[in-house]
């Protein structure tokens, strides 16, 4: 069954992020895993291990890429050296889409290596939504922009966080990789309801969805991917597929990394929200 | 305000160095209050400030390239020690911001910086210098890029006084004055072993290592950083071994490369003649040479050339 076209009509299942530590116990017992997420980056490289381990992935996995400094919402132009090696990766892995993040983080050539908050504000929105269409043209795949956490609100801003992705998702018509846990860590930052936002998302145009553990700390949330899903973002993850229907889903787990088992296991969990979404629309 | 000025004011401010109580400093580096600038682009909301949700962002960034440099440099570390690497390395990251997409180029200008300023080496400075040029070739030859190699076959029709051999991207020459490498293992050794141990036990362990080959008189060594099995080892050359490499990685022609590195040995001939060849038979069957693809470039014989099929796709 296809998906949409943002997501190049591929009908993908549930995946977990390949990461370092797991890379034994994956390429020796060969688990069944529908996809494979890789961070672009670390293997925008010229040769060794790395690739070495990609390549073998690709010989039995699905990949998909997802990215983490392309920064489509940076004021500057995209950067030349960025875009030709991530067109290398792209021809290697046949990535079906290409997903990045809807922030900002470098400016004037220097890079902060963090997703930086976007201000909401239509000037942003066109600049933004510009350099998705320039990247889009140059790697030749579906981009796909992922919304973010977020510990900070601008003056400047003229709408609220889903309005500026709705305004940069049709100004580009792209798709979106709608991260719940990030609604859930920006809802509680910024007091708003996660599910208005959810609501309010083009469901015709959402790709792939996040699902991830995050921090709690006195005053705030932080999203550090090191934890199991918490209920309230299974809820919103449910409520997202009941409008999205059965989207590729994907577990996020980056740091104090568990057994591959583990973070599977909590992936998998998400079954229980996509059958529902098969067997309704099957009705 | 417009995007850019807004993104550049965050910028500043979020690349600003923390207090050593790792908090948001109160000025920023223009002299103005930071709470100011931080009032003026970030609303406050009902349980953080506009200076403490800023602060989130400077941390973070700080937090994630620090760990990110110290992971790259467990040697330096070791030579400098613990307190004095964490200060160098927050002035060199304040000077040298990254200017790449990827956080494995943090520490691309370190050796250079360190020359421009020695006063964070002071007492260890060749040591130290070595030891970052080990670490950044280390990295280099991790994933540098490998062509297909050189096959003997590939010389059959050459010409050798015009042959150019490329070495692969991922080998790394260098030319330095301690044995960083016997250093860099034990120390890389030491904090494997720390996992079941203390880090204070395995800092104090470095230190003795460290303070033990900072007394060796300076001797210059020749190493190789290079790559087999997708894992990277150092392997340390002859003199006359670096000089013909080197020659050969500067572009200069099999013969010329050879005469030119061998100009100012002494040795017997014969021995030196079947050193050089076992040297070649050695770095062949290591994989250091590309395939030749341009005749015209590598001086293959082109009247015999023609008469092959080519060997491109």
């Amino acid at each position: 069954m296809p998906a949409n076209r943002f997501n190049n009509f591929t009908d993908y299942g549930i995946g977990i992020g390949l990461r370092a530590p797991h890379y034994h116990h994956i390429l020796t017992r060969k688990p069944v895993v529908d996809w494979f997420e890789i961070i672009s980056e670390n293997f925008m490289i010229d040769g060794g291990r790395p690739l070495h381990i990609l390549d073998q992935i690709l010989e039995q996995y699905k990949v998909v890429q997802h990215g983490v400094s392309m920064y489509f919402g940076s004021a500057e132009r995209p950067n030349k050296e960025h875009l030709r090696r991530l067109k290398t990766l792209v021809q290697r892995t046949n990535t079906p889409w290409l997903s990045d993040h809807l922030c900002w983080g470098s400016v004037d050539g220097r890079y902060s290596h963090d997703l930086l908050p976007m201000p909401y504000t239509f000037e942003a929105a066109r600049i933004t939504a510009q350099k998705v269409r320039e990247v889009r043209d140059f790697v030749e795949v579906p981009v796909v922009v992922e919304n973010v956490s977020s510990y900070a609100e601008f003056h400047v801003s003229e709408m609220t966080e889903w309005e500026f992705l709705n305004e940069v998702v049709e100004r580009a018509d792209c798709g979106i990789l709608l991260d719940v846990n990030n609604i859930y860590v920006s809802s509680r930052n910024h007091s708003f309801d996660p599910y208005t936002y959810v609501n309010s998302v083009p469901a015709e145009r959402v790709a792939q969805i996040h699902i991830a553990g995050h921090s709690k700390y006195k005053k705030y949330i932080l999203d550090t991917h090191d934890h199991p899903v918490i209920d309230p973002v299974w809820k919103l993850y449910e409520r997202a597929i009941e409008r999205v229907g059965h989207t590729a889903t994907l577990l996020e787990w980056d740091d104090s990394i568990p057994s591959f088992d583990e973070v599977h296991d909590e992936a998998l969990k998400a079954n229980r929200f996509l059958a529902g979404a098969s067997l309704a629309k099957a009705v | 305000m417009k995007l850019l000025s807004l993104q550049r004011r965050m910028a500043r401010a979020v690349m600003t160095p923390l207090t050593p109580s790792e908090r948001m400093r109160s000025v920023a580096p223009d002299g103005r209050s930071m709470r100011a600038v931080a009032s003026e682009i970030i609303k406050p909301n009902d349980r953080l400030t506009s200076f403490e949700r800023l602060e989130i962002y400077n941390r973070q960034y700080w937090f994630r390239i620090l760990s990110g440099f110290a992971e790259d440099f467990p040697g330096l570390r070791a030579v400098l020690g613990g307190n004095r690497f964490d200060r160098m390395a927050k002035a060199y990251l304040t000077d040298c911001p990254s200017q790449s997409f990827t956080l494995r180029n943090l520490g691309s200008r370190l050796e250079a910086w360190l020359q421009k300023n020695p006063s964070w080496t002071a007492g260890r400075r060749d040591l130290a210098l070595d030891m970052a040029r080990l670490e950044w070739a280390d990295i280099e030859a991790f994933d540098g890029g490998a062509e297909p190699t050189l096959k003997p076959e590939h010389l059959a029709s050459a010409n050798t006084a015009k042959l150019r051999l490329r070495l692969q991207p991922y080998v790394q020459l260098l030319g330095l004055r301690y044995p960083v490498d016997d250093l860099l293992l034990e120390v890389r050794k030491g904090d494997d072993d720390a996992e079941v141990a203390s880090n204070a036990f395995s800092e104090r362990h470095h230190q003795k290592r460290v303070s033990a080959v900072a007394k060796l008189k300076p001797s210059p060594i020749f190493l190789a950083v290079h790559r087999m099995d997708d894992s990277v080892y150092f392997r340390r050359l002859q003199r006359d071994e670096f000089a013909i490499l080197t020659a050969l990685r500067d572009g200069k022609p099999l013969k010329s490369a050879v005469e030119h590195a061998l100009r100012k040995s002494s040795g017997d001939p014969e021995e030196l003649a079947a050193n050089v060849q076992h040297w070649f038979q050695t770095w062949a069957v290591l994989g250091w040479f590309c395939r030749i693809e341009d005749k015209k470039s590598t001086g293959t014989d082109r009247s015999k050339a023609l008469q092959r099929p080519s060997r491109r796709a």
